[in-house]
């Protein structure tokens, strides 16, 4: 039975990340879950300078989900590559450094530094909803995102993934220009900009007043559009958006996607990715499938 | 590194208190023998369309037992859920979370609760060996006061004046003119901003518990930050992380 994948040259043992900004750097989690047992782990994202956040609140629960709106807290690529790396290295799974900035410098900075270290897969954001400079401002404009991969991958060592926002009007547009910039993979959906009102305070929830949507409650979203998006290019796709067992990662797979990210699920079940990854043997088991690769895109 | 786990508890009493005011006894040896006052579990709804762990402070810790126990306020749908849950029945729980209060060294205590804040003082109280003044403050009704009596002078107010000292807990103390050499406070945050000034003005230590908004409850998703008059060493900007490095906090360590 295989559950291998390669993604843009790099193998996983199985096709189970993190979903940044999730995880950590995956140090908090590694007292609940073998980081060992997981394909990728990927980290929260990391800018050139230390970022403090938003204002809180910062989170709201919603039905079935939950709103963020973190604003890529962050302690800079100094102490992430110091501290955090030495730290995943210790496991036997593949390093995905999350890469955010406010500007193509600030990315490009953050690329270079990360070209002579020991990671494997870089993930440029720019998607992040809850940040007024970069993040998603980049994701909404299909020549801002072939420019902005373009110029990533004239910089960068490692393969490159980028991670699409959902919120556009053509998702396959976004995906057609991170691949005609030179992506290596893309990664999506990351959250959907929302909103919830405190009806009690008469105030909204978060400090940030929107905030992105997260958790099974976006789970259909996201499935839609990682099959259009796997549809539309022919590089690997990471799909993620409201995964909290097996049976939803393989809609993921059915879907196109070569490998999933579980997100929101490790706030309440902290062991959550490492299920998923077993409960996919268990489905192949069961199924008499021999290799993992034979599901993905199989509707 | 502290045992930390993810388990399912046992309910084995659930109390109404006071009005919507819920006392939740739950089996956990493991999470009992390693739990410190000032400490929170991370309680799960159970719920499918309520999916974030509530954090509740630990009220009492009986380590023979293998017992915990929890007092909360029904604040929303899944303290609701919480709150029906009878004898017998399992909880999901992780814990125990947080760093506690530092009980070394003092020899003159204060322990100042306010609303919700007012259970985690109580196995505070406890475990102080040293003297201790104990403030109670509640809007109107009132709620564990007796059980703190065993443990020290007890003092109350009340917003409507219905009992003690008409006012809030800075006017309790202030009128019984008490002092002390560490304070030890829980509370809404208002009520933690008057505290520190308040520890300022008379030069006595301080430490507060915070809470806030959270979600992974260990440290991870950064949702609870509070600002730090300092860079913190994790984050290396002016921030730090409730659930991981507090709730239990130097007031001279914190803006808020």
């Amino acid at each position: 039975m295989n559950l291998k994948v390669s993604i843009a040259g790099v193998e996983w043992k199985n096709p189970v990340t993190t979903a940044s900004g999730t995880f950590g750097s995956g140090a908090e989690y590694s007292e609940f879950v073998d980081l060992g047992s997981l394909g990728a782990v990927t980290t929260k994202g990391v800018a050139n300078v230390p970022w403090p956040g938003n204002p809180t609140p910062r989170i709201a629960e919603t039905y079935g989900g939950m709103l963020n709106a973190i604003g890529l807290q962050n302690p800079g690529m100094e102490v992430f590559i110091r501290r955090d790396i030495p730290f995943l290295r210790q496991y036997d799974t593949n390093i995905i450094v999350n890469v955010c900035g406010r500007t193509v410098k600030d990315y490009i900075e953050v690329v270079e530094r990360l070209s002579g270290e020991d990671v494997d897969m870089l993930e440029i954001n720019i998607s992040c909803p809850n940040v007024k400079e970069g993040g998603i401002a980049f994701g909404q404009n299909a020549k801002a995102v072939e420019e902005i991969t373009a110029e990533v991958k004239r910089h960068a060592k490692q393969p490159v993934i980028m991670k699409l926002s959902p919120n556009v009007t053509d998702i396959a547009e976004m995906a057609r220009a991170a691949e005609a910039g030179g992506a290596d993979a893309l990664s999506l959906i990351n959250t959907l900009t929302g909103m919830k009102i405190d009806i009690k305070k008469r105030c909204f929830a978060l400090a940030n007043k929107t905030g992105g949507l997260s958790g099974p409650a976006v789970k259909p979203v996201a499935v839609r559009m990682v099959y259009q998006t796997a549809k539309a290019v022919k590089i690997p796709v990471i799909g993620m958006g409201g995964i909290q067992n097996a049976e939803d990662a393989l809609e993921f797979i059915m879907a196109g996607a070569t490998a999933v990210a579980v997100g929101t699920a490790n706030f309440y079940r902290p062991d959550a990715a490492a299920c998923v990854a077993e409960g996919l043997k268990a489905y192949m088991q069961e199924y008499g499938v021999e290799d993992i690769n034979s599901l993905i895109g199989c509707v | 590194m502290a045992l930390k786990v993810k388990n399912t508890a046992i309910v084995r009493e659930n109390s109404e208190i006071g009005t919507g005011i819920h006392s939740l006894w739950i089996e956990d040896p493991q999470i009992s023998k390693a739990a410190k006052p000032g400490q929170f579990v991370s309680l799960y709804t159970g719920a499918a369309d309520k999916l974030l762990p509530r954090p509740i402070s630990l009220c009492e810790i009986k380590k023979e037992a293998g017992l915990l126990r929890l007092v909360f306020r029904i604040a929303g749908a899944g303290t609701e859920r919480i709150a029906g849950f009878g004898p017998g029945d399992p909880i999901e729980v992780m814990g125990p979370l947080g760093n506690g209060f530092d009980m070394d060294g003092c020899k003159r205590a204060i322990l100042i609760g306010g609303g919700i804040g007012i259970p985690p003082m109580l196995e505070l109280a406890k475990q102080l060996s040293c003297e201790k003044s104990i403030v109670l403050g509640y809007r109107d009704e009132l709620f564990l006061n007796r059980e703190f009596e065993a443990y020290g002078s007890v003092f109350i107010s009340t917003e409507d004046g219905s009992c003690g000292v008409k006012g809030n807990v800075i006017d309790a103390i202030r009128e019984n003119a008490l002092d002390g050499d560490m304070i030890f406070a829980c509370g809404p945050t208002p009520m933690l901003r008057g505290v520190k000034q308040y520890a300022k003005e008379k030069q006595i230590r301080a430490q507060l518990s915070l809470e806030e908004r959270m979600a992974c409850g260990i440290g991870a998703c950064l949702a609870c930050v509070c600002r730090s008059k300092d860079t913190d060493e994790h984050t290396n900007v002016n921030n730090k992380r409730i659930c991981k490095d507090g709730p239990v906090f130097y007031a001279e360590d914190v803006e808020i």
